[in-house]
């Protein structure tokens, strides 16, 4: 729009780049800014470490195969502290690149910070025997897991224009129908086809509400979570708690770990993605499903175009809420197997709130990755990651448990104000579409 | 637009019972955005004609609980097995439970003094944070911060109660007004972010929820809020001096709430604030072009909702005395967004969608107290059908025969 008008009066050119330069001065502070910030805490780290010797394993835990490793702490932290420097300077002289490799400098400025972050935990403990540091990347796909299919189902959802803020209610739905399959089949994979029913009949609810009777979605999606949450806690006091209904009912069998041959022999790559359980591999292959779907199928620019502009797509012969109708179910396919990890995926018995706000999470993933399933599968897997970072560092007790805690939430509340800012969701979203 | 009969995608083939229906409507009544909006600006109570499609959504709701109340019921579930050949047994027996169980909401709730003061007491956070989640609602933001709102003023109304030594009535005013503004600072966050930034409200005000539940999370691991002699972490209630007084067996703060439902009105029909309020919520291109700060608007907005929301806090702190912990807001937040969406996102609608809700779930206590000893949790179902079923005007006129009252009802902000 801009480059056409510019293009077309030219006299107003001067004033488009204006707009531009401001915006690009503007992104220079910011990287500025946070590169010293970076810089500054590695400096502290650095500074405030004083044995740096620190003891790390490939591994999620120590045992036989992954032996405790000693490693010079100092020349991590300043090595660390180097690198943001450098970033520094090329963002100060204004040559941070766009696009991939723009990306790639941010992954190793993060890197380098965590570096430098993890190196200062775990120096100078005064602990009899020394935790070392573990590989946190299996914790983060685990943990993601049922973000991820939140956030995709989420997708699905607002990109075909139908609100679904019902995540959470779809999940809890999910878990507790994955504990109540498994159990009566006695089969962990029968446990997920229960969520997925589960799952489906939840987007069946918002796809009946929503697109036959006209609810607004925004009622519609908070009144499905309160109904879901109710249900769920109101079935649950009707199990007995006699052991001999209720391992029928709810005491379901857990997905195991399947070790992929060959691939879960990579050093921390294996650990990390292929010896994981089913649900996971699921996750990937959702993700990919998904996106393919979305943006190389015929199916996919349908979906899109009714999300966009219903009419328009209308006009060319779409079937505007038979396609949206496939987005909300197939949403909730994905929903489902998300909600699953909660029981079977995990901890095994469905408990009230099993789902713990995940779905309010995926989300603000979804909104976060800006509609699209990788963007929000990034945004699944940093909340994943801190949470299995909170969870290691909360034993080293170097930073009070609370402030850890709240770290992945307050870290998105200034991604989302500094970095991310405004976003747009599909134009026609939320809005009912009826043929005049 | 012609009065075409119902177009092809108009999700054909689900749910064939009532297809006839979603043809009838999507026929007549083609009912385009502009007008839904207009009506939500022009008249404030345009719900008043829908009165009886809410009375029939609670009865509606009524009867599906009902069926659950009678699948929960031990016997009527040992009368299954022979509901063939001794029918008037099942019937019977579930005719019990489920008279006994609505006899016990209804007495539990309203049925005596007591009854109606729990019930107010308990009504009454809901409606003030209720009135928060509308007053932003308006505004087209979407508030799901209610919860965190609530706990952080709770925390500082609480703290000011128990940690400082004040006279009699000046310990109660500086509590109270600490739990305002504690909730209008956590509010006012949301909102500052989304004037300054743009970033996106429903993203700050989900982690703002997480966060407030880490803040008190951490105050109580502290020895000022710890109470003495407890393992728990929980607080010690606030001082005698710092409590609201009683009126006809309830305290003063379930007085408040309807003295802040009628401000909130007042604000929003006849404030110049009100106005821009909503002139933000339904057009923020249109307001800025008029020459409304939405800034300004989006922040105000979202500090009062905050406030409302701490107003909530103090009812549980200063009127109920509740001690500090981290499960003290329960599920208020979030329950008050279904109370404003089920009032509409008006104040005189959310006060009475909050008493509803209030009876409801004082009256689930009796019921799982009853003979029937049905699950309080049932209330929890009968609240989100009840709001689905008032949303969903098209399904409770087909269901039930009634005619479409001219205009469907007005809702507000929809889609982000």
């Amino acid at each position: 729009m801009g480059m056409a008008t510019a293009t077309a009066v030219p006299g107003r050119t001067a004033d488009l780049v204006e707009v531009r330069d401001r915006a690009s001065v503007v992104r220079r502070v910011k990287l500025v800014v946070v590169f010293a910030l970076v810089a500054l805490m590695l400096l502290f780290f650095a500074l405030g470490t004083d044995n740096p010797t620190v003891l790390y394993t490939l591994g999620e835990r120590i045992s036989k195969d992954a032996p405790a490793t000693e490693v010079n702490g100092q020349v991590l932290a300043w090595g660390s502290l180097a690198v943001a420097l450098l970033a520094l300077a090329v963002a100060a002289l204004d040559r941070v690149p766009r696009g991939a490799w723009g990306v790639a400098l941010f992954v190793v400025v993060g890197l380098a910070f965590f570096t430098g972050f993890l190196v200062w935990n775990y120096a100078d403990q005064d602990l009899g025997r020394p935790l070392a540091m573990v590989n946190p990347l299996p914790g983060t796909i685990r943990l993601a897991t049922p973000l991820v299919f939140g956030a995709l189902a989420g997708c699905l959802c607002e990109r075909a224009g139908v609100i679904n803020i019902a995540i959470e209610g779809q999940l809890l739905m999910g878990a507790f129908f994955a504990s109540v399959a498994s159990s009566l089949a006695y089969s962990a994979e029968m446990g997920l086809v229960g969520g997925v029913l589960a799952g489906v009949a939840m987007a069946w609810m918002l796809g009946i509400f929503a697109l036959r009777y006209q609810v607004n979605q925004v009622v519609l999606g908070v009144v499905l979570i309160a109904f879901a949450s109710g249900l769920t806690a109101f079935m649950l006091s009707q199990i007995p708690n006699d052991p001999d209904i209720k391992k029928y009912l709810n005491e379901p069998l857990v997905l195991q770990r399947i070790p992929i041959p060959g691939l879960a022999d990579i050093p921390v790559v294996g650990p990390t993605l292929f010896n994981q359980t089913l649900l996971v591999y699921l996750m990937y292959a959702s993700v990919f499903v998904v996106t393919f779907l979305l943006f190389e199928t015929k199916w996919g620019l349908r979906v899109r175009a009714v999300g966009e502009h219903p009419k328009a797509a209308d006009t060319v012969g779409i079937k505007v809420n038979r396609v949206r109708w496939q987005a909300v179910l197939l949403g909730g396919v994905f929903a489902g197997l998300g909600g699953a990890y909660f029981t079977v995926g995990s901890t095994g018995s469905f408990d009230n709130d099993a789902s713990a706000g995940n779905g309010f999470i995926a989300l603000a993933a979804v909104i976060m990755g800006r509609w699209h399933p990788v963007g929000a599968t990034m945004a699944a897997l940093f909340f994943g990651f801190t949470w299995t970072l909170q969870a290691q560092l909360q034993v080293l007790d170097k930073i009070p448990g609370e402030l850890l805690r709240a770290s992945p939430y307050l870290a998105t509340i200034i991604a989302v104000a500094g970095f991310v800012g405004r976003v747009r969701p599909p134009a026609a979203d939320g809005e009912p579409y009826v043929k005049s | 637009m012609s009065d075409k009969s119902l177009p092809d995608g108009d999700g054909k083939g689900d749910g064939e019972v009532l297809t006839s229906l979603g043809e009838e409507r999507a026929g007549t009544d083609p009912r385009p955005d502009t007008d839904v909006e207009h009506a939500s600006l022009a008249s404030p109570i345009s719900w008043l004609p829908t009165v009886v499609e809410t009375v029939v959504a609670v009865a509606l709701a009524l009867v599906i609980g009902a069926v659950l109340i009678a699948l929960s019921d031990q016997s009527v579930i040992e009368s299954m097995p022979s509901i063939f050949s001794y029918p008037q047994d099942f019937f019977g027996r579930s005719w019990d439970a489920i008279s006994a169980s609505y006899a016990a909401l209804v007495k539990g709730s309203i049925g005596s003094g007591g009854a109606i003061s729990t019930t107010l007491e308990r009504s009454a956070p809901l409606i003030c944070a209720g009135l928060g989640v509308s007053l932003a609602f308006r505004a087209g933001l979407f508030n799901i911060g209610a919860q965190g709102q609530l706990v952080i003023g709770a925390l500082l109304a609480g703290y000011v109660g128990f940690g400082w030594s004040l006279p009699a009535g000046l310990h109660l005013l500086v509590a109270f007004v600490a739990g305002l503004l504690g909730g209008a600072l956590w509010g006012g966050i949301a909102g500052v972010l989304k004037a300054r930034t743009g970033a996106h409200e429903v993203i700050t005000t989900i982690m703002l929820n997480f966060l407030a539940a880490s803040v008190v999370l951490y105050a109580l691991s502290k020895d000022t809020f710890q109470r003495p002699g407890s393992d728990n972490r929980l607080s010690p209630p606030v001082d005698e001096s710092a409590r609201f007084g009683q009126v006809l067996g309830t305290h003063v703060g379930v007085v408040l709430a309807f003295v802040a439902a009628l401000a909130v009105w007042w604000l929003l029909e006849r404030s110049t604030l009100g106005f821009e309020l909503r002139a933000v919520g339904i057009n923020p291109d249109a307001s800025r072009t008029a020459g409304m700060s939405v800034p300004k608007v989006y922040t105000l907005a979202m500090v009062i909702a905050g406030g409302l929301a701490g107003l909530a806090a103090t009812m549980n702190v200063l009127g109920h005395y509740d001690s500090l912990s981290p499960t003290m807001a329960g599920s208020i937040g979030f329950d008050a967004i279904t109370v404003a969406l089920l009032g509409r996102a008006t104040p005189l609608g959310t006060v009475f969608a909050g008493l509803l809700f209030g009876a409801l779930s004082v009256g689930g206590v009796a019921m799982q107290a009853s003979a029937a000893s049905t699950p309080k949790e049932l209330t929890q179902v009968l609240q989100a059908l009840i709001v689905l079923f008032v949303a969903a005007p098209a399904l409770v006129r087909g269901l039930t025969g009634l005619r479409a009252s001219g205009s469907d009802s007005a809702m507000m902000a929809k889609g982000w």
